[in-house]
């Protein structure tokens, strides 16, 4: 209660810092919109917001339900068969390295102008962290506890689904939680790389025609999004992993 | 209810000149040793002495480089695997399981269905006053409950041989008198053939019927004492203090 009130509290320092800031005279308008011209625009240009709002959420969340799967899978993979995991951890990496902004226009000409560069970014974004946490947590099972199993006489599967699965879950968790964030940024490179709606490209066309506080309202929403699809992870580890409640909601 | 687990006529548990090196590091030496059935074997020594190499060698979880580890009459890994059930130092319970459930993971290793492997479980935390714990997860129960608990899940599947590694080696001196207690009178009516490692003599001559002494490493039996003491026996017997004292002796030589 007193966290949530902190919180609260910050969050209202924060905004009172940018309306100050904002009011200052030698602050040019068009670089800078006050709280209150950004909530103007949330209130005036709600339905279209709303609607870019919901084209972006759908690309996120598809894009990442993606990156789960194939994070899941390749994890899975690259645990049980070493010689794949030594061969494409390398890989795995190089894929975080190559700056997405650059893909973008590519999977753009690659996948036409639709939702499909969207999620393809969004996917590879999200892809490593799950991955790369999945893999840290499948491999933490103390080795005594494989003794113990192997002397219990547990085929490989039956350690795999009794210990290492439950044993990587907040692990996993981890990685989701950095996907959701980071997957809305995903999704505004992918529209900022061609796109005819989503708030992304909604910004961007903000941006040209100088309509400030809409840009800015737009960057609400956007966080609004990464925090809230965050907040839910969080949700859905308590639920999880019932017996981890070491750290609380935010 | 009896946990039915016999094949009666075969020496449960041999050692023939068994050695075991980790590369230049001999680990044991030369060790002969014979468990007789529903006997408690304590093997005592000082740390690095091998002591959890040998169970690990009865385990099937390493080989021997020389010499013979035969489990009721059976030398491959496996089988040897089959006929054991291996108690860690470490309870080693799965904090997402209750304890009833952790206790069942032995049974749902050999194949059977979870809820099975609980319905089987309940009469054995019912016999051994673990009842009102069955639906607690591990980070609720003392370190003495879990302890319990997991050696529940060793007897659990009915295997013949118990390998006990240190079993209560990380419990205070209270609990640990606790359940030496506990873990007697559990052996008194759910007997088995114990291998049961250690570094505290006291405990050694408590639980056992007969307590062997390593050398410091390369370990090697250096001494072997009879505890023939009637059951239930109390840790204030003197004859007790007798043997701890005599293979304090030896291990201190």
């Amino acid at each position: 209660m007193i966290r949530a009130l902190l919180a609260l509290m910050l969050v209202a320092l924060f905004v009172l810092a940018w309306q100050g800031v904002a009011t200052l005279g030698s602050v040019d308008d068009l670089t800078l919109a006050s709280p209150v011209e950004t909530w103007g625009a949330l209130r005036d240009d709600w339905s279209l917001l709303a609607d870019n709002a919901a084209v972006t959420l759908v690309e996120v969340v598809i894009g990442l339900a993606i990156s789960v799967a194939a994070g899941v899978l390749f994890a899975l993979a690259m645990h049980l068969v070493r010689p794949l995991r030594d061969a494409a951890y390398p890989l795995l990496v190089a894929s975080q390295a190559i700056p997405v902004v650059v893909l973008a226009p590519i999977f753009v000409l690659a996948f036409d102008y639709g939702i499909g560069p969207k999620l393809a970014i969004v996917a590879l974004i999200c892809f490593f962290p799950i991955t790369v946490n999945l893999l840290d947590g499948l491999r933490s099972t103390p080795p005594e506890l494989l003794k113990l199993m192997r002397s219990m006489g547990a085929s490989r599967l039956r350690t795999l689904r009794s210990v290492e699965l439950p044993a990587s879950l907040p692990s996993l968790f981890s990685g989701l939680k950095v996907a959701a964030t980071v997957s809305v940024i995903g999704a505004v490179f992918g529209e900022w790389a061609g796109a005819d709606e989503g708030l992304g490209r909604l910004v961007l066309l903000g941006n040209n025609q100088l309509q400030t506080p809409r840009v800015y309202a737009g960057i609400v929403l956007l966080t609004v999004m990464a925090v809230g699809l965050f907040a839910l992870v969080a949700l859905a580890e308590r639920a999880a992993c019932p017996w981890n409640r070491k750290e609380r909601l935010v | 209810m009896q946990i039915e687990a016999e094949a009666p006529t075969m020496e449960p548990l041999s050692f023939e000149k068994v050695s075991r090196r980790f590369g230049a590091l001999s680990a044991l030496v030369d060790v002969d040793m014979r468990v007789s059935r529903h006997e408690i074997l304590a093997v005592v020594g000082p740390s690095g002495c091998g002591k959890s190499t040998l169970l690990e060698l009865v385990a099937g979880l390493q080989e021997p480089d020389e010499g013979t580890v035969r489990v009721l009459g059976d030398t491959r890994a496996a089988d040897r695997r089959a006929a054991c059930a291996y108690m860690p130092q470490r309870d080693l319970l799965l904090p997402w399981r209750d304890a009833l459930g952790n206790a069942a993971l032995a049974l749902e290793c050999q194949g059977i269905a979870r809820a099975e492997a609980r319905r089987r479980a309940k009469p054995l935390f019912e016999r051994f006053g673990l009842s009102e714990f069955e639906r607690s997860r591990p980070n609720a129960l003392s370190g003495g409950m879990r302890q319990r608990v997991a050696f529940l899940r060793t007897l659990l599947p009915g295997r013949p041989v118990l390998l006990l590694d240190e079993p209560f080696g990380a419990l205070d001196a209270i609990t640990r008198t606790d359940l030496q207690e506990w873990l007697a009178g559990t052996l008194a009516v759910e007997p088995r053939t114990v291998l049961l490692v250690t570094h505290d003599v006291e405990e050694a001559a408590f639980l056992a019927d007969r307590v062997v002494v390593l050398s410091p490493r390369p370990g090697r039996p250096v001494a072997e004492f009879e505890v023939d003491l009637p059951r239930p026996r109390s840790a204030a017997d003197p004859a007790l203090a007798q043997i701890k004292a005599e293979a304090l002796e030896v291990l201190r030589r």
